[in-house]
């Protein structure tokens, strides 16, 4: 067992894990963050995105002792407050979710590709980019539409502030 | 329609816990003091346990109990059931062989649980598992069609001779032979259709907690249909009695099919619960869904059709060999049969139709229903037979089809099936337009210039949804009705729950529901909750599968709506001093007509909850339950064409265009049904361009991770056109045929006509990987 320290969106937490715990698991089991999920056993599927240090990261891929230190968000610390990250409002207003499995995954992954990319942004880069997040439900045609909407909008908020 | 009634795009109520991380799937759910199992599973697709040992993993760190196959056959948990009967052309039933939750003798997949840890944590459990030792025979496997009706092949079943379940026809042979005597030409066909894993994103997972004092059962787990897991849990596998056992299926990720089922993972949990006397917990991940979830299709068939000589079908006959895997599942044996055959007529006036389908046991994992289950099998088949019929008799394939399509209704196919309204060319007609079908020859030329090879390909499909008229089925073997129920309950304050046997896992039936009240009762959707997935507050469902959700699930729904609004209108009529035939409901106002007297719905309610001045004899409260049961199918159909191009140095496909028009009737939620087409071609596409289950000579599945197994990515797949031409379905109050299914049937032959039309060769088996369409081209 080690204690790992991070700061998980914007609290600082202290967690008893075996060695062995993937941080996944302990955003999921220890601290009961359940929207982080887990689709897969191979790294595959991008159910388990999170931000660590502001970069997208499959958290099945990395242990948790290896995140200590770190600043993680997670799906539940993206909105501020009631007001939706425009990622996630983008994506209920383009029918971007179904089943809502692989949504936070994809909407974590997707937040990072606009932060990367900024405004240079179409079709073909959205698609390219979201190989490792996989959708059963959307067809991933809506996913696209979203991504792209969400990026027109974060560009705007930035301009406004 | 209002802004939040029959045809608005409104967005989804649901998406807002789903997009915040609050969704509540199987596994984040906790209770205090549970328990966390890991099942042993055999590594040989055929081989006799002679023995488990568990000393070691007993004295394991945090182990509670190791429990094996042969406890559970003792404690007379009844094996695994397959509820539709089907008989044999010589009237001889099915031949079944057991299938006990977990194997006390002989496993016949790889994957197939021999015993399960039970265990404080997973970790412990999974710690524990590695620690059993199974002593095996093994036996020689059969992996595929071919090997398991190879004379001499090893037998799975001793009640299944030669590995054949059933020899099973459906149509008029004579017919089919007088029509073929009077061919002008004879197009025929070989086709495999290949075998698919479901893959929804959410592992299936379940909860079981057995409370002793109650003797009573709690079941959370990952079910398309929650209802019938309780009913067959109870009925056939001597669980528990049914008020004895609460099943709840709360968000579920994606199902396609594959949660139908009740599978051995859940009876174990169930029996494990009482065992230890604590909650067990049992979270599958992907390799156990590979192994273990129902998969799809693997059809391989043989298709003669007859034309004459003005290129009307005469006839067609069909001989198909269905893999059922090791054991049949729940619903397997009506796939290949009643929901694959009958729609063997396709969109198509085909006087003769007979078709032989001889359904084996393989080594393999079981088969059952996969979105579309025998509908993309048979429109698959159809397809790919009038594109090849149109090479070979030299007519465009579009006016082929044209020149047999049905086009007066109700029609009565040879194999069942009533159409009951349909317009075919329309479809086509807006497919073609909007992908420039006309200016393909050009595009194709300058194409070539470049070195490509460009190809068309459309597919016509038909599919019958809204399963399905108890009667019917009933008739043809189905061990229960496919009615579905619904209750409304009108609170005092006017405000509505819709409680309904549908479930919802991705459909958003949250929104589309309320959307159908909201339409006739005028109330905001955001007073509308739609209650499902629990078998302690819906009185019974028969769920989720088969597109069927908004024509009868729906109908339910206006049926209790109804009854509602029959009440509401005599309270009103009381209320006002006016007669109830006066009375009209009119943006959630009971009106009396040609007045300016009316009272709201919530006073109405409030009314009859108050019951101080309720029409003599009258009882109070306002809620009202309906069962509803259909009268027949509902029949979408529609016109895909794809457009794509190939790299002959390569053999990779690459999407030009793909365009889908389809007739789900009306549209409730125009958004909601366009992703579920989006969504249904994904799957199609994916089956005709990269997915496949492969086992090895061994029958050792191959492709059992997502590193084996491609799944469509987005830059897979290309972006969709839609539309939608309408007929509206008469045989429910919404004029609602059902659009789940609809892309993953009528896909993959546009995907595969346009790659052989590309390449000019028509022999290409799916998935069309690159590997495949490079040996087409260059032998």
């Amino acid at each position: 067992m080690s204690t790992v320290k991070l700061t998980v969106n914007g609290r600082a937490v202290s967690v008893d894990v075996e060695d062995r715990t993937l941080l996944v698991h302990l955003l999921r089991e220890n601290l009961n963050l359940t929207g982080t999920h887990v689709g897969c056993d191979t790294s595959q599927c991008g159910a388990c995105v999170v931000h660590v240090d502001g970069r997208a990261v499959k958290s099945c891929t990395m242990l948790a002792g290896q995140a200590a230190g770190s600043n993680v968000t997670t799906i539940e610390g993206l909105a501020k407050g009631d007001e939706l990250h425009p990622m996630q409002a983008a994506f209920r207003d383009n029918h971007g979710l179904q089943c809502g499995y692989c949504t936070p995954g994809m909407i974590m992954s997707a937040v990072d590709i606009v932060h990367r990319h900024g405004g240079n942004l179409d079709e073909e880069t959205v698609r390219h980019e979201l190989e490792g997040n996989i959708c059963r439900c959307t067809g991933y045609h809506n996913i696209v539409k979203s991504v792209l909407d969400a990026a027109g909008r974060m560009k705007v908020a930035q301009a406004a502030e | 329609m209002g802004v939040e009634g029959i045809g608005a795009s409104v967005v989804r109520k649901e998406d807002r816990r789903f997009i915040t991380g609050k969704g509540r799937y199987v596994d984040d759910i906790k209770m205090l003091g549970m328990t966390y199992a890991h099942f042993v599973r055999s590594p040989h697709a055929h081989a006799k346990v002679k023995g488990i040992d568990s000393t070691e993993a007993m004295k394991m760190p945090g182990v509670i109990a190791v429990l094996t196959g042969q406890q559970i056959v003792d404690d007379k948990v009844g094996n695994l059931i397959c509820g539709w009967a089907i008989s044999s052309k010589d009237g001889s039933p099915m031949k079944m062989g057991a299938w006990p939750a977990m194997a006390p003798e002989t496993v016949r997949f790889v994957g197939q649980a021999v015993a399960v840890v039970i265990a404080e944590t997973k970790n412990l459990a999974k710690d524990a598992a590695e620690a059993v030792v199974v002593t095996y025979e093994e036996l020689p496997a059969v992996p595929d069609i071919k090997a398991a009706i190879k004379p001499g092949a090893a037998q799975l079943h001793p009640e299944a001779p030669g590995n054949v379940v059933y020899d099973w026809h459906i149509g008029d042979e004579a017919a089919v032979k007088d029509a073929f005597s009077k061919a002008a030409n004879v197009v025929t066909l070989e086709l495999t259709n290949n075998r698919l894993v479901p893959n929804a994103m959410e592992p299936r997972a379940a909860i079981a907690h057995y409370e002793a004092a109650e003797e009573h059962y709690t079941l959370y787990t990952t079910s398309q249909n929650p209802h019938v897991a309780r009913l067959v849990l109870s009925a056939f596998y001597n669980i528990a009695p049914e008020n004895k056992l609460r099943v709840i299926a709360p968000d579920v990720g994606g199902g396609f099919g594959s949660k139908i089922y009740v599978y051995p993972e859940e009876m174990v949990a169930l029996w494990a619960s009482k065992k230890v006397d604590r909650p067990v917990k049992w979270t599958g991940d992907r390799s156990e869904a590979f192994l273990t979830d129902a998969h799809g299709r693997d059809h391989v068939s043989k298709a003669e059709m007859a034309f004459d000589k003005d290129n009307k079908i005469l006839g067609l006959r069909v001989k198909t060999h269905a893999n059922f895997g090791a054991y049949m599942s729940l619903f397997s044996s009506a796939v290949p049969t009643y929901l694959y055959a009958t729609l063997l007529s396709g969109q198509y006036i085909i006087p003769a139709i007979y078709a032989e389908v001889m359904g084996v046991y393989t080594n393999t994992t079981p088969v059952d229903a996969y979105r579309g289950a025998g509908r993309p099998e048979a429109s698959y088949l159809i397809e790919r037979m009038m594109e090849t019929a149109a090479r070979q008799l030299k007519v465009d394939p579009a006016e082929l089809r044209r020149r047999n399509f049905i086009t007066q209704f109700p029609y009565q196919t040879p194999v069942i099936m009533a159409y009951d309204v349909g317009d075919f060319n329309a479809s086509i007609d807006s497919a073609m337009k909007a992908i420039d079908y006309a200016g393909f020859p050009a595009r194709k030329a300058k194409a070539k210039a470049d070195g490509k090879l460009r190809g068309i390909g459309l597919s016509c499909y038909i599919e019958a949804c809204g399963i399905a008229p108890s009667k019917a089925v009933g008739s043809l073997g189905a061990g229960v009705g496919l009615w579905e129920s619904a209750e409304i309950r009108v609170n005092p304050v006017g405000t509505i729950e819709v409680l309904t046997g549908s479930h919802s896992h991705g459909q958003g039936h949250e929104t589309t529901f309320c959307q159908i009240i909201a339409e006739r009762l005028g109330v905001p959707i955001s007073q509308v909750s739609i209650v499902h997935g629990d078998t302690d507050k819906v009185q019974f469902g028969m769920g989720t599968y088969g597109s069927r959700s908004l024509a009868v699930g729906g109908t339910a729904i206006v049926k209790a709506m109804e009854k509602v609004e029959a009440k509401a209108k005599k309270i009103a009529a009381h209320a006002l001093e006016a007669s109830e035939s006066d009375i009209v409901i009119e943006n959630g106002e009971f009106k009396v007509t040609g007045t300016d007297k009316s009272i709201a719905l919530p006073m109405v309610a409030l009314a009859a909850y108050t019951a101080h001045n309720l029409p003599d004899g009258m009882e109070p409260g306002l809620k009202e339950t309906a069962f509803y049961d259909p009268t027949n199918f509902t029949f979408p159909a529609g016109a895909y064409i794809c457009e794509l191009e190939v790299d002959p140095g390569t053999g990779k496909t690459t999407f030009v265009n793909f365009v889908a028009a389809d007739d789900f009737g009306r549209l409730i939620n125009p958004m909601i049904v366009e992703g579920q087409v989006h969504g249904g071609l994904a799957q199609g596409i994916g089956q005709a361009l990269l997915e496949g289950a492969v086992y090895d000579e061994n029958a050792q599945l191959v492709t059992a991770s997502f590193m084996d197994y491609t799944m469509p990515r987005a830059d897979d797949l290309p972006s969709f056109k839609l539309s939608h031409t309408t007929t509206l379905c008469p045989g429910n109050p919404l004029g609602v045929k059902g659009c789940g299914e609809a892309g993953a049937i009528g896909a993959s032959a546009a995907v595969i006509n346009a790659i052989t039309d590309a390449i000019g060769n028509n022999k290409l088996e799916m998935p069309a990987t690159p590997d495949r369409v490079w040996h087409a081209i260059h032998g």
